[in-house]
């Protein structure tokens, strides 16, 4: 209830991100319903312009670029959340842990992370994936992995600073354990800003695994994801027709809605300093 | 002038310990690779003896930590050890091709760093005007747009449709240097898009952080003019994170052209690298992955001393 109040005094950029994002979840749920066609079902004839049976025209297969677009909005955004989802809860485990117990401990967890902080992401990624092969599970353990780093730094931060509050004082005294401290202490006031940074981290990982899949390292073909199409069509835009820029374009929609939303979400509990 | 002294030797100790553990990480993830290299190259018709006579040439049958020493010594002496794919050296095949990489990525950064910074200030100093709002609105979507989007739709409007710039960049050293800047237009063009976008927002945030700042009020209020305020309050002070924020966004430009390269089949580091990945070549992977991470470890190094330098107050940090 308290999010319709906050809506109602929403920014129009907040309301456009979230139509934007609410688009995306709709195309990702209903992807049979809505698309005419199957994910795999070739058609027609390659890149056809698009007309009425064909709303967005056909891809390089023959296959419907509608069709595939709105099973890409599924496989990608399920994959990415996923990602997100596993990145935070080992960012967000290992971080709180570290504040609350502290000590060498902390020192030597924080390390480590420095370390794999100096080293660009992407080149980790593509090293890694080097290694273990590129397949949907290792793409997500891979990137949870790496990105938990920086879920690691920001729920540690967080921590410390209620870990000296009087409450979990408290709680200490009353003889709770670590662990139930970390549930039910600080888990719930660290959320808010947890929850905006999951909103930057799942559109830094969305367009991670888009690029990647778009290196032909990512998700692999004949799934459709956004990432992939728009490698495998590439090709056409030499030809000018802009098949591929359909995806792209799908990509960039769905970034800009989640950021409009980040944006609003960090102005309310930021205090609306900027 | 002592502290200065000790504090550059530090943070050198600690680029080049970080670079020691990346490599241990590298070295120790490829060992732990499923498979046999002698194996690999070899191919499965190789007969056991065969295959443990060429380990031995390769030094494998060796323990890890001697490999490791041995792999670092090489390094150092400028020997990367050669290609599974095709046998080459793999100095002669990353020394050209990271040149191209740098030319790419310096010829943004040429236009980037200077665009970034003025609209930066601009937006800072009139911000909440419309001029701020435009200014935010776009580099909020350019920073949300995938890298090959912005180079596809370059792509359609200068390449296809008015048929400006070539839409490949392929560049060799015979080319007269004109016709290299002609190919790299739109490459160029690209990344100089998405690295102004990042630069600008985060100028943006640290100038006003400045401007917030109560001595910036205190000159306001004692009357001074504006112009005042901002050459000789505001900017020296802002110039500490601004020098962070051009140098953090060069690093991201070393790497965001690995994209930008494969777009525009580029001769670059990072087409390679991609490449090299696919194919599993893993010596290869290993040294392109080793110079974008000195590469991309030094400029962060870079950042951290200049805006020690430019901000006193960083030498001599406040105990906790």
């Amino acid at each position: 209830m308290v999010f319709f109040k906050l809506l109602r005094h929403s920014p129009l950029s907040a309301r456009i991100g979230l139509a934007m994002v609410l688009l995306n979840v709709f195309a990702a749920l209903l992807a049979p319903v809505i698309a005419p066609y199957g994910e795999t079902e070739i058609v027609g004839d390659v890149w056809l312009p698009s007309s009425l049976d064909h709303l967005l025209g056909t891809d390089h297969l023959g296959r419907d670029m509608f069709t595939r677009l709105t099973y890409g909005a599924r496989n990608t955004i399920v994959i990415a959340f996923a990602t997100t989802l596993l990145s935070f809860i080992i960012g967000a485990l290992i971080g709180f842990f570290a504040a609350v117990i502290g000590g060498w401990i902390e020192l030597a967890v924080s390390r480590i992370v420095d370390i794999l902080m100096a080293f660009p992401t992407l080149i980790f990624a593509l090293m890694a994936l080097s290694v273990v092969g590129t397949s949907v599970v290792a793409l997500i353990l891979v990137i949870a992995v790496l990105d938990s780093t920086r879920v690691f730094r920001l729920s540690r931060a967080v921590a410390m600073d209620i870990n000296v509050m009087e409450f979990v004082e408290a709680a200490r005294l009353r003889g709770e354990g670590i662990f139930w401290v970390m549930r039910k202490e600080i888990l719930p006031n660290a959320m808010p800003p947890l929850v905006a940074e999951f909103g930057l981290r799942f559109c830094f990982v969305f367009l991670f695994i888009a690029a990647l899949s778009f290196l032909g390292l990512g998700i692999q073909p004949p799934t459709a994801d956004w990432g992939g199409m728009v490698r495998e069509n590439a090709g056409a835009i030499t030809f000018g027709i802009f098949t591929p820029l359909w995806p792209a374009g799908a990509i960039a929609f769905l970034t800009v809605g989640v950021n409009l939303i980040v944006d609003w979400f960090l102005k309310i509990t930021s205090g609306l300093k900027d | 002038m002592k502290d200065i002294f000790t504090m550059v030797i530090k943070r050198l100790g600690l680029g080049l310990m970080t670079i020691i553990v990346i490599s241990i990480l590298i070295f120790v993830g490829v060992d732990a690779l499923p498979g046999d290299v002698a194996q690999a190259i070899l191919g499965q018709s190789a007969t056991p003896e065969t295959v443990a006579a060429f380990r031995k040439e390769l030094k494998l049958d060796l323990p890890p930590h001697i490999r490791y020493f041995a792999w670092l010594n090489s390094i150092a002496k400028g020997d990367l050890g050669n290609s599974l794919a095709n046998g080459r050296p793999i100095k002669d095949l990353i020394g050209w091709r990271f040149a191209n990489t740098l030319f790419l990525a310096s010829s943004a950064a040429v236009i980037a760093i200077p665009l970034a910074i003025i609209l930066g200030l601009l937006a800072a100093l009139y911000r909440d005007t419309l001029f701020d709002k435009a200014i935010s609105t776009t580099t909020l979507s350019a920073i949300s747009f995938p890298e090959f989007f912005v180079a596809y739709i370059l792509i359609a409007l200068l390449s296809v449709k008015l048929v400006v710039f070539p839409s490949i960049s392929n560049i060799n050293d015979q080319m007269p240097f004109w016709h290299k800047i002609d190919a790299i237009v739109l490459p160029s063009l690209t990344l100089t898009f998405i690295v102004t976008a990042h630069m600008m927002r985060q100028t943006r945030a640290a100038v006003i952080n400045v401007l917030a700042s109560s001595y910036v009020e205190m000159a306001r209020l004692k009357g001074l003019k504006r112009m005042r305020v901002i050459v000789v309050h505001a900017f020296p002070n802002a110039l500490s994170p601004v020098i962070n924020v051009v140098a953090l966004n060069l690093a991201y430009l070393v790497v965001g052209v690995v994209i930008v390269e494969v777009v525009f089949v580029y001769p670059g580091l990072g087409q390679l690298l991609v490449d090299s990945v696919a194919k599993r070549d893993i010596p290869v992977v290993q040294a392109s992955g080793l110079v974008f991470a000195a590469v991309y470890i030094s400029l962060n190094l870079l950042a951290d001393i200049l805006s020690i330098l430019s901000n006193p107050r960083l030498l001599h940090p406040k105990s906790k």
